[in-house]
């Protein structure tokens, strides 16, 4: 699984830098025109994001770029920090103190040594078989039966959204793919570019053109022109760095297309238990942007899809 | 952050439900006022292992108190005014223990007797919250969830209040910076 840097990653790099640099640029422009406080505060937001991007994509590309063992433990400590954040807000009692110490120190490490060890046996079914009965089993020995259902299965689904569903993307690097052998380090990275930059069009149409909320009582901020233009955008991207992938040009853009509809459904559906819980934000890490969990929302939800898909048709 | 961390002598009151919660609030205080601030604790407990003496004389140089048979001689009160007195701020819990709900209980005397009897320095009220769930009473090993420190404005005893009122009012001052 050791990648290889080529003349196509080294030019998806410079494009994510071309990139960032004129966002940068454009962020600099907007602030020094006038504007009242709301613009003030909407650019200031921008340009913290834009930002705490820079950061993300130096670590990010370090990560990817030290080997494929440097992704699984970049994707581990992101699991670990979105299930700091998701545990947090959820209402996990004194009889889930064992349970917890289980979760994070031994299941959510053992799920990524198996990417690691690429057991595809193991690391498909570890979480929804063996993790699953293990957690009320763990939490039943405290004999705290009030709430239990419901702990039990916070517990659950935090593991499975935040370690189970974000451990595919580094997997994407043990896929063994005719005729890509070596590469899927670009397949990482083509993965991870279009599911972020399908969030970044949708809050780009938002801002700019957002007239139609598409989820009012869920997500305020999201509009069906930036749901629209966010999607579309991301599509044509996936579609024109087919180069980069296995996939043809056709298949690109499907495979695109069902990044952004997976990342979207993904971003609504943790914005529904951020307003259950009655949060703005799991977190506040990453400057501008919220937590962890608000930045990878839309990667849990696509990547075990697009791994799947890639592994069942092109493996 | 109702105050800045400045170097004046203070005496940071806040609530207590778990072992972290002198750690992280000395921790967060920057190394400067750190030398010369002092958490408040329970000598029973902390001189019960090697370990728990080993972190509240070398790594804490915590104020040890005796809860149990308090003497004329142990009577800490005049210990902790001796402390103040040599200059140094204090971490205290004026609830007496830990407990794990989100609300504080009712505050112990000790911190009116403070006030009155060293006026000049600031009451603090600090809240701490989620710690009792990274750390339970009666854990060994924390669960790495976030945990929150909220500092508020600094407070005294005012001329004439009652012993009651104002821990009361104190005890408010940590509960309300949870909205914080």
């Amino acid at each position: 699984m050791k990648p290889r840097f080529d003349a196509e990653t080294a030019i998806l790099v410079a494009g994510v830098v071309a990139v960032l640099l004129m966002a940068s640029i454009t962020g600099w422009i907007l602030s020094r025109r006038a504007g009242g406080v709301a613009y003030q505060s909407t650019i200031a937001n921008l340009n913290a994001r834009i930002r705490a991007w820079w950061m993300m994509v130096a670590i990010f590309l370090f990560a990817m770029l030290s080997g494929g063992l440097g992704s699984v433990v970049l994707f581990a400590l992101t699991s670990f920090l979105a299930l700091r954040e998701f545990v947090t807000m959820t209402p996990t009692k004194l009889g889930d103190h064992g349970t917890l110490l289980w979760v994070f120190f031994v299941i959510t490490p053992i799920q990524y040594a198996l990417v690691a060890l690429q057991w595809y046996g193991l690391f498909s079914i570890f979480i929804p078989v063996y993790a699953f009965l293990f957690v009320p089993l763990r939490s039943v020995l405290s004999g705290d039966c009030e709430r239990f259902l419901e702990r039990t299965a916070t517990i659950q689904w935090a593991l499975m959204v935040c370690v189970y569903c974000v451990s595919h993307a580094p997997a994407l690097m043990t896929l063994q793919i005719p005729a890509f052998e070596g590469q899927n380090g670009k397949l990482l990275f083509y993965f991870v570019l279009v599911v972020q930059a399908s969030d970044v069009f949708q809050y780009i149409w938002g801002k700019l053109l957002g007239k139609h909320k598409i989820a009012p009582t869920v997500s305020p901020n999201k509009t069906l022109e930036g749901f629209l233009g966010g999607v579309v955008m991301a599509t044509l991207l996936g579609t024109a760095l087919w180069w980069a992938t296995p996939f043809t040009p056709w298949q690109a853009a499907a495979m695109s297309l069902l990044i952004a509809l997976m990342g979207f459904v993904g971003g609504l559906v943790m914005s529904a238990i951020k307003r259950d819980r009655g949060v703005k934000d799991y977190g506040t890490l990453i400057e501008g942007h919220g937590g962890v969990m608000d930045r990878i929302d839309s990667l849990c939800f696509s990547a075990p899809v697009f791994f799947h898909i890639t592994r069942y048709f092109f493996t | 952050m109702g105050t800045d961390p400045v170097d004046r002598q203070r005496l940071y009151f806040a609530n207590h439900t778990s072992n972290l919660d002198a750690a992280v609030l000395w921790a967060c205080l920057p190394p400067f006022l750190r030398e010369k601030t002092r958490p408040v604790a329970a000598k029973d407990y902390w001189t019960g292992s090697a370990l728990r003496r080993w972190l509240a004389n070398e790594i804490f140089r915590a104020l040890l108190i005796e809860r149990r048979k308090v003497t004329a001689e142990n009577n800490p009160l005049r210990e902790m005014v001796a402390v103040l007195d040599a200059g140094e701020s204090l971490i205290i819990f004026p609830e007496g223990g830990r407990f794990p709900g989100p609300e504080p209980q009712q505050f112990k005397p000790g911190l009116f007797h403070l006030a009155k009897d060293r006026p000049e320095v600031e009451l603090v009220p600090v809240y701490l919250e989620n710690l009792n769930r990274i750390l339970p009473k009666g854990q060994i090993l924390p669960v790495p969830l976030l945990g929150s420190i909220t500092v508020g404005q600094p407070l005294w005893l005012e001329q004439g209040e009652a012993k009651v009122a104002f821990l009361d009012r104190a005890r408010e001052a940590v509960w309300s910076l949870r909205l914080a």
